[in-house]
């Protein structure tokens, strides 16, 4: 079987198109490269769109963490802690029993169940609270000047939020905010080892290299790709953020400009 | 546990609970806390160990040595680490297995990769087919240790070695002034002051370690979560004598509290010790804590 006949069978397989077998024996090289390509479908997909809804919230807490009324700061400040204090893999273990219980209760939350929009909530809350953690701290480093110039402008309420507070947060923020992205992208390979099942065998980049290091019990091909992939992933993160980064700091003389230090991955 | 547990079905509820929270299978789970807190225990020290060694080649003076330093940082890095956990824990096996192979039996010809096999001798299997059942579990879990410490190593290592160029020059070309040789600056001058400026960033790997711990379920190892999903699974009177429903989202909600305490607890820790660090430091830390203090 030639490499694009592969390709035409299994590079969609992760989202069900395709062959339904899964390669038994006799792995080739090209089945292993597609079939965990066809994988990262699902970690593009989990890290975009938590990366995506969780920047609006994130911006929302922030600013309730930040906010002198209690009634805000108290549950902005709780919800951060219950995220960021308690690993993302035990979070995926009782977001998909709380969902099946629920589903018992309602038939409504059956979806929830399954590893598409259960864990792309897990994530998005997750993400939510380190990236508001981020930005908080991005808030509380505003240069008093830019606020106080707001001031002398007559800016008050959205205009000054919109015009001058937000656009320096993200500014200031930009850099960790990377990296928390690229960690969000290595996170996202926990869902299918969490409770979330594969069904059909529809699963991640890493479900189909540990697929592939179990039927061949030989590590040294399946995870190497995975890596391959992942770095990639990476750098392309690095390039886009790095455009945006551009943009945000295109007033600022040069030197004053704040650089992207790229310090990935830590566990969550 | 408890005399009156002899037959449950006729308990009030909270003597139901007494009973089925104390009996044999929870007293498993119960331990799996000190596998967890044995595992930290062990894993900090190493990884540190790793850390330093891979921060001292990241900045050694031959160049071969100091790719491989920060090759070794750079990739751990790079990659998701549960790829790392899935995949250490085959090639450590795997490596072992070979090591004692070629040792053990030098006049076995068969290739050792027969197709989807990785066929050894069966003098040189780890742990021995023959061993008792705790050596395969001391196995499993000294192989989960040194995962992890090459995983935080890399970590560790990247703290290390940020905090050994944070050490003002000044303290270095000083050293070299008086005569002191590169070793004799490394262990005496750099060596020294280097903690204070690695500790905010070792303390948040220790954060990180502890929330990497329930990967070790992942790792094989019969950890919490192991526990948590085998005790909540929905229990039929014919296997229990203290049958119940699907009950996992509750024993993960307590692993989830856990957690939260645990982290907690070390934050305050944490805090605690470097308030003591920066006492008397010329740092901005210092610098507030010696205007805050009543004159």
């Amino acid at each position: 079987m030639s490499c694009f006949q592969t390709i035409q069978d299994y590079g969609l397989r992760s989202i069900g198109y395709g062959e339904r077998l899964l390669p038994k024996s006799d792995f080739t090289l090209c089945e292993q490269f597609t079939l965990i390509g066809s994988g990262m479908i699902w970690n593009i997909y989990f890290g975009v769109l938590a990366l995506l809804f969780g920047f609006f919230f994130a911006t929302a807490l922030a600013v309730a963490k930040s906010s002198s009324s209690r009634l805000f700061r108290k549950p902005a400040e709780w919800f951060i802690f219950l995220f960021r204090g308690s690993p993302l893999f035990i979070q995926f273990f009782f977001a998909y029993f709380l969902f099946l219980n629920l589903k018992g209760v309602h038939p409504f939350f059956g979806p929830f169940t399954a590893a598409w929009l259960g864990a792309l909530i897990t994530l998005f809350l997750n993400t939510s609270a380190y990236t508001a953690e981020i930005f908080y701290g991005a808030l509380r480093s505003i240069p008093k000047g830019d606020t106080e110039a707001a001031d002398a402008y007559g800016m008050s309420g959205w205009p000054r939020f919109k015009r001058i507070i937000w656009p320096t947060m993200l500014r200031l923020a930009w850099p960790a905010y990377t990296n928390e992205a690229i960690f969000l992208f290595h996170a996202t390979t926990l869902v299918y080892f969490s409770g979330f099942p594969a069904w059909r065998q529809k699963g991640d980049a890493l479900y189909y290299a540990s697929y592939f290091a179990d039927k061949t019990f030989n590590p040294f091909v399946p995870y190497p790709i995975l890596a391959f992939y992942f770095i990639i992933v990476t750098l392309v993160i690095v390039g886009v953020f790095g455009l945006i980064n551009k943009r945000l700091n295109s007033h600022l003389p040069s030197a004053r400009r704040a650089k992207l230090r790229i310090r990935p991955n830590l566990i969550r | 546990m408890f005399s009156y547990c002899a037959d449950p079905d006729t308990l009030g509820t909270f003597r139901w609970f007494s009973c089925y929270l104390t009996n044999g299978v929870h007293m498993s789970f119960y331990m799996s806390f000190l596998k967890v807190l044995a595992l930290l225990a062990v894993t900090a020290p190493v990884a540190l160990g790793f850390g330093f060694a891979g921060a001292m080649a990241a900045r050694a003076r031959f160049a071969p040595i100091s790719w491989l330093g920060k090759g070794y940082i750079a990739i751990v890095r790079g990659v998701p680490d549960i790829a790392f956990f899935l995949f250490f824990v085959i090639a450590l096996d795997q490596a072992f297995e070979w090591t004692r192979h070629k040792v053990l039996c030098p006049e076995w010809t068969d290739p050792i990769r027969q197709g989807n096999d990785f066929l050894v001798c069966s003098a040189a299997k780890l742990p021995l087919g023959t061993s008792p059942e705790w050596v395969h579990e001391t196995y499993g879990f000294s192989l989960a240790v040194i995962t992890f410490a090459i995983v935080f190593g890399a970590f560790a290592a990247n703290v290390l070695f940020g905090a050994m160029r944070a050490v003002p020059h000044a303290q270095l070309e000083t050293a070299e002034a008086y005569g002191m040789s590169h070793r004799q600056t490394f262990w005496r001058i750099l060596v020294p002051q280097m903690w204070v400026f690695a500790l905010p960033g070792l303390s948040n790997l220790w954060m990180v370690l502890i929330k990497a711990t329930p990967l070790l379920f992942l790792l094989g190892v019969e950890d919490i979560v192991y526990w948590a999903r085998e005790l909540g699974g929905t229990k039929t009177s014919k296997f229990t004598s203290y049958p119940h429903g699907d009950w996992r989202m509750w024993y993960f909600l307590f692993l989830l509290v856990f957690y939260l305490a645990f982290t907690r607890v070390s934050e305050i820790f944490l805090e605690r010790i470097m308030t003591k660090l920066t006492y008397g430091q010329a740092t901005s830390g210092g610098e507030a804590q010696r205007k805050g203090a009543p004159a």
